[in-house]
């Protein structure tokens, strides 16, 4: 379907169609810098790819543990559960390959471990930022 | 999985360069902006790393 033709502002902050900017954002969704290699960005792409990588696998290493998507006692609980839960899915395929792989390990006391969950939650949330600057790309409204 | 064991300052420090490799790609557009905005956001860590380590020392005596 076409759009109508807009006037003013409204054309400048009209939303680019979903051709332009969706596989860049899947593709870096799924490894992280991906989509900065799709827009010919690599040495952003690598930069990404190796930061976001690494620290995942510091967490892991250090026996952070996945969140699950499941209601707690309490309100807070919850949120912490399903807000941590979509942080880890939105490392991608580094979080489908370790779930599937049996890397997920149970939540346990210690602060390595709680050093670990964090940057597993963190890789994720750095994740998100590499795939609005690769949709940003995408769109023109950076170079 | 190897076991990976580091001290609270080894865990912050890293935690501070990879977020801010991420911090000054994404937030700026030009090259010069981006590996300033990433120095910066580094040493804010380290200062805070820090001076939130010396204010809970001194804060438990």
């Amino acid at each position: 379907m076409e759009s109508t033709p807009q006037t003013g502002a409204d054309s400048r902050e009209a939303t680019p169609p979903m051709t332009v900017w969706l596989l860049p954002v899947l593709a870096a969704w799924i490894i992280p810098g991906a989509g900065h290699f799709m827009l010919k960005k690599t040495g952003r792409g690598a930069l990404l790819f190796g930061a976001v990588l690494l620290m995942f696998l510091f967490g892991l290493g250090m026996g952070g543990s996945m969140f699950t998507p499941e209601k707690g006692p309490d309100y807070l609980t919850s949120l912490i559960n399903y807000g941590g839960f979509i942080c880890n899915l939105a490392a991608g395929g580094m979080y489908l390959l370790a779930t599937m792989f049996g890397y997920s390990q149970p939540d346990m006391p210690g602060d390595v471990h709680d050093y670990g969950t964090k940057f597993l939650v963190t890789a994720g949330l750095l994740n998100i930022l590499a795939m609005v600057d690769a949709y940003e790309i995408a769109v023109g409204k950076k170079d | 999985m190897p076991k990976i064991n580091l001290s609270h300052f080894e865990a912050a420090f890293l935690f501070s360069v990879f977020v801010s490799v991420v911090m000054g790609i994404t937030s700026k557009k030009t090259q010069n902006e981006r590996v300033h905005y990433g120095l910066y956001c580094f040493g804010c860590f380290i200062v805070a790393l820090f001076g939130i380590g010396w204010a809970m020392r001194l804060g438990h005596g």
